[in-house]
């Protein structure tokens, strides 16, 4: 069972190398979080108080502003960090996707880093080797694909890294944004095989500034603010109160239609599980 | 509803009206969320365990790693990584024949001796070295990936154990040129190692968690392996050592290198080997795996906040 529960939890992060006396301004206006200053070391605290629930089928976005611990809760609900206090439980097969280049080596052929990089996604070698033909296909990389990475323009390494990613059965599929940088023909193809993975995954959480892209894959949301969840609910009525605006006004009526479909069977999920 | 786990959450839940506040705004998650397991703090052995068992799964994955770094540092070459076997050799050939001179010593006796003795000492000094910074060099990869922590460990001493292999070679060689007789005390051989690698994981695992937090140890370990390199019996023979330095030679005893190294260098050379130096190896072992185990249940979950 696809799971992510978090109780109370509180992220601090020690700055070891900052000194206090320097961090004194204890609040850091809309920006950054909370710098605590009682004890020795300087504390950003991060995060504050998350309780969730996510359960097998939720499609979450993650709204708020910049440092406002989007980036620190998606770590924590794919279980890199662990809460400082309270305390969490991930259960299911983690695939966060928040820098495309992690674990590429440029010096290794491309082939090779698809291997390495479905292998840090939980792939087995043999599992990867079976979809190198299709990402190749996908990437349309191919010939290019027994060159070492380096000789990739940075295009190319954002093709072949939401190809590895795109390939993937994951449980729970955790994104951040900066999904981009690509040529717009081949984003509408980056599209439809992101719009399938998130299908196939049991779980999604995904942290974007874009609009669109959030209604077209996501159904719940939880807006961030000073490491807290402000608000937690359906994505079109905590995007209004987060933007101040309803942001799906001038949304293509098929959009519509189809958010309104999924927010209903999720409307119906939760009653199942209340 | 909202069990808290350990006793400062709870205080907090007591003192703060924060929870009310958050309650509100997601009614319908706190109605199905379950009260919190005891089980799922941090600091627990079961958690420990649980990271070097799903660690020790992912073979897959570490063992590609380290094999890719030992490949990375000699690519675009073209001998590769048979660099590693050809420095050591031309180390032992030049070395040996300098030393065996000073010491007036039988060259037949005394490169075999030295030269056994640093590919071991290369592996030690590898592990020492390469530990402190595991997890450092792994930070990109821990802050993106929710992976146990021992798999760099792994990795790091997979990596130090195929250098190690790589060097071996130039002891066949060593066998091949001056045939020193071994005896049947030879197959002690696969226990040392054994116990060599095991003492490798703690060391990595400990320094490694250790020079996270701080900074400073990585600079203090490599400026003091010099000195641990001369202060053991690695190019100078102990037998030297005892002639001339009378009783004071039981300086050397208590350093621990000296006894690694020897229960694995008396089977390679079928020289005569004592008990003690096992059961020292031995009690290292187990208090240095009891410390490191201490620290990863305490700090395991820490290394992703220091990184």
């Amino acid at each position: 069972m696809v799971s992510i529960d978090v109780w109370n939890a509180d992220v601090d992060f020690p700055i070891f190398d900052a000194k206090s006396r320097s961090m004194k301004k204890a609040v850091l206006g809309k920006t950054g979080g909370k710098i605590g200053t009682e004890s020795k070391v300087p504390i950003i605290e991060a995060l504050r108080d998350i309780n969730l629930s996510l359960r097998h089928g939720d499609r979450v976005a993650l709204v708020g502003h910049n440092g406002a611990g989007k980036s620190t809760l998606l770590r924590l609900l794919s279980g890199i960090y662990e809460p400082t206090r309270g305390s969490s439980r991930v259960e299911g097969k983690v695939a966060p996707v928040f820098d495309l280049g992690v674990g590429m080596d440029p010096e290794i052929s491309g082939r090779e880093n698809i291997i390495i990089r479905g292998l840090f996604l939980g792939m087995s070698r043999k599992q990867m080797e079976d979809r190198i033909d299709d990402i190749a296909e996908f990437t349309e990389l191919e010939n290019y694909l027994s060159m070492p990475l380096r000789t990739y323009s940075t295009g190319m390494r954002v093709r072949l890294a939401l190809g590895v990613v795109t390939s993937i059965d994951p449980e729970i599929l955790v994104l951040d944004e900066g999904i981009g940088a690509v040529d717009a023909e081949f984003l509408d193809k980056a599209k439809s095989r992101l719009n399938e993975l998130v299908k196939r995954s049991g779980m999604l959480v995904f942290a974007s500034h874009s609009d669109e892209f959030l209604a077209e894959l996501c159904s719940t949301a939880i807006w961030m603010e000073k490491g807290r969840i402000k608000e937690h609910g359906p994505l079109r009525e905590v995007l209004t109160h987060y933007k101040g605006k309803d942001p799906f006004e001038n949304l293509s009526p098929q959009a519509k239609a189809r958010m309104q479909q999924e927010q209903a069977s999720t409307a119906t999920i939760g009653s199942n599980e209340g | 509803m909202l069990l808290a786990v350990n006793p400062t959450a709870t205080a907090r839940a007591t003192v703060g009206t924060l929870h009310n506040v958050q309650a509100t705004s997601t009614t319908d998650q706190t109605e199905t969320h379950a009260a919190a397991p005891v089980t799922a703090r941090s600091r627990s052995w079961r958690r420990v365990f649980d990271d070097i068992s799903r660690a020790a799964h992912q073979r897959q994955l570490w063992a590609h790693l380290g094999w890719q770094d030992v490949k990375q540092r000699y690519r675009r070459s073209v001998l590769g990584p048979l660099w590693i076997t050809i420095s050591m050799g031309v180390t032992a050939t030049g070395l040996g024949l300098l030393y065996s001179t000073i010491f007036n010593m039988d060259a037949s006796e005394y490169v075999p001796y030295m030269t056994v003795g640093f590919i071991i000492w290369y592996f030690i000094s590898g592990c020492l070295i390469s530990g402190t910074d595991v997890f450092i060099q792994n930070e990109g990869m821990i802050k993106q990936l929710p992976a146990p922590i021992s798999i760099y460990v792994f990795r790091t001493v997979w990596r130090e154990f195929l250098l190690f292999l790589h060097n071996l070679v130039i002891y066949f060689a060593i066998l091949a040129i001056f045939q020193p007789d071994l005896k049947w005390t030879f197959f002690s051989v696969f226990p040392a190692l054994l116990l060599l690698l095991v003492n490798a994981g703690w060391v990595v695992l400990l320094f490694g968690i250790v020079s996270t937090r701080f900074r400073d140890i990585p600079p203090v370990v490599s400026s003091f392996m010099q000195l641990l390199f001369f202060m053991s019996p690695i190019v100078w023979p102990m037998s030297a050592l005892e002639a001339n330095a009378g009783p004071r030679a039981w300086l050397a005893q208590i350093n621990p290198i000296y006894h690694y190294v020897d229960i694995v260098r008396s089977p390679l050379l079928g020289s005569d080997q004592d008990l003690y130096h096992w059961l020292i190896v031995l009690a290292i072992t187990v208090g240095g795996w009891a410390l490191a185990l201490l620290m990863m249940r305490n700090y395991r979950a820490r290394v992703s906040y220091w990184v």
